[in-house]
């Protein structure tokens, strides 16, 4: 194949004179995909945990609610739930606040509905994670707590969410690399994370494969950091006499 | 028996190779020997340059550079002798088509690209099929006239063309602190324009004038603005393939100055074209008129 290499290209000035090489670009993206990726995965955790919970609570209403929940969110392809908070959400808005959205800097626009997107999508997926977590505790313990004078909320707090949450900690790893792999969706909109910064400088380039690998390796390092991090969480909180504890 | 057989097709062979000899002065090299030898060429096009190359609402590819590209197809098989070729079509988008053409998915693939220096280190380009001018399509109404009107809004431009390149250079060198939103294809970026998230959308004015025909109200849009660029569009090829580039060369500057690209001009440009019967009236520039009269492959930058 004809090909011209040239790995040279991402220590040149860009074509637009802002001061940057291209290589300032990808470091860019790779900010912006830790920034959102990060700031999605904590907001997912949080309301992962909570609809997790309310799905395994006796009150029907309220599990009924969360089940719902995570069956939209879970169920929408990632792209779809993303043009929705991008394009068709600021139009339901009021005519004025939806105006005063669209009027702001486009990458805070930007960031925000991705943010918001990512955050949903993985916290349908986290809450499945809390619920079986939860559920795959023997039913002796919730009803020990309960015996002991706990109220329920006391018994979720203080018995069958620490369990939980510790055995649940394999696959939320699973989780929290497919947030950083996901939040590429989010060059659809315009958003200049790292996916994006690769595209740009095929763009503006025309060094398609030096483009692409450092993407691919700056993806794989990412996800290798958190995969290393997340080991060492998993091996401090592992449950004795658990499978994995010791 | 079987030695007899062989001896007769190798006598056969050498027999066939004498007489197809003074055809075939010169051994078929590159894309026109790939296309001798499995009788099918790879033609990329676009899905939304309109009305370049697109899709019509039955899902064929249609569009003034297409029936450039189906004329160089025509004289491909002439050139070759061929009975039977077939055509294969695949769509590209402008962040992989150079790709496609390198690793050989695309033979040839007439669009809207651009034909520039920086992209001439990867692929060929063949005689410019089209000139454009970079301009802003704005709300008629909308109080923007010329470029520097743009300074300190929300302008949209289409990732990955020469425009968002000169849009982010203007924002640097004049200091006209523009938000520049790089939407993903022309129909999202008009769509931004269109949901007033930016006043105005920065493009080549042929694909302006095709966005507006496909608006709801296309007299609330208007192109203005002094032309930030001239670019020529051109047929990308592979590099280094100097006898298919001769092949698609001759057929294009055959179409240009026998009149013909001039009616094809017109079928697309100044009459009702699909989906929706609209008219672009854009008139033939000078600059389309100069490549028609003296085809030539030369980029603008």
């Amino acid at each position: 194949m004809a090909y011209n290499w040239n790995w040279g290209v991402f220590l040149q000035p860009t074509a637009t004179g802002d001061d940057s090489t291209y290589l300032g670009w990808m470091f860019y993206g790779l900010k912006m995909t830790i920034g959102l990726s990060l700031s999605a995965w904590v907001i997912a955790l949080l309301l992962g945990a909570v609809v997790g919970v309310l799905r395994t609570v006796p009150n029907r209403w309220l599990a009924g609610i969360a089940t719902a929940y995570v069956e939209v969110f879970r169920n929408i392809p990632l792209l779809v739930q993303l043009f929705l908070w991008y394009f068709v959400m600021p139009e339901l808005l009021p005519e004025k606040l939806g105006n005063a959205f669209k009027q702001t800097n486009p990458i805070v626009q930007q960031f925000l509905s991705s943010m918001v997107c990512l955050a949903l999508f993985t916290s349908a997926r986290v809450a499945e994670q809390v619920r079986s977590g939860i559920n795959s505790l023997p039913p002796g313990q919730k009803n020990a707590g309960l015996a002991l004078g706990f109220t329920l909320p006391q018994t979720y707090r203080h018995v069958m969410l620490p369990m939980a949450v510790r055995l649940i900690v394999p696959p939320l790893t699973s989780e929290f690399l497919n947030i950083f792999k996901n939040s590429a969706v989010c060059s659809t909109i315009g958003l200049l994370e790292l996916a994006a910064q690769g595209r740009q400088l095929v763009d503006y380039t025309a060094q398609p494969y030096e483009s692409f690998i450092a993407v691919t390796v700056a993806y794989l390092l990412l996800n290798v950091v958190v995969m290393f991090g997340m080991r060492w969480v998993e091996a401090h909180v592992r449950v004795p006499g658990y499978i994995g504890g010791k | 028996m079987l030695k007899h057989s062989l001896r007769g097709a190798f006598v056969a062979a050498f027999v066939a190779s004498l007489l197809s000899a003074p055809v075939m002065a010169q051994e078929l090299t590159g894309t026109l020997k790939k296309i001798k030898d499995t009788g099918a060429i790879s033609l990329g096009h676009r899905e939304s340059s309109i009305p370049f190359s697109y899709y019509d609402d039955k899902q064929q590819v249609i569009g003034y550079s297409h029936e450039l590209m189906l004329k160089v197809v025509d004289a491909i098989k002439a050139e070759l002798k061929l009975a039977k070729l077939d055509v294969r079509l695949l769509p590209v988008t402008s962040a992989n088509r150079i790709t496609l053409v390198q690793n050989g998915s695309v033979d040839l693939e007439c669009g809207s690209t651009t034909n520039n220096t920086e992209r001439q280190k990867q692929v060929g380009f063949s005689n410019s099929i089209f000139v454009i001018g970079t301009r802003l399509m704005t709300k008629t109404d909308s109080g923007i006239k010329d470029f520097p009107d743009l300074a300190g809004k929300n302008v949209v431009t289409t990732a990955g063309t020469t425009s968002e390149r000169l849009l982010r250079k203007m924002n640097e060198e004049k200091q006209m602190k523009m938000n520049i939103i790089s939407a993903k294809d022309h129909g999202e970026s008009f769509l931004t324009l269109e949901t007033g998230r930016a006043v105005a959308f920065m493009m080549d004015d042929a694909l302006l004038y095709g966005e507006m025909a496909k608006a709801k109200r296309a007299s609330d849009w208007v192109v203005v603005g002094t032309p930030q660029s001239y670019e020529a569009y051109g047929c990308m090829l592979r590099k280094d393939d100097p006898a298919f580039k001769k092949v698609v060369d001759n057929a294009l500057a055959k179409v240009m100055t026998s009149g013909e690209a001039e009616k094809i001009y017109a079928k697309w440009f100044l009459q009702p074209i699909p989906p929706k019967g609209l008219n672009l009236n854009f008139p033939l520039s000078t600059a389309v008129q100069n490549i028609y009269k003296s085809p030539n492959d030369k980029a603008f930058d």
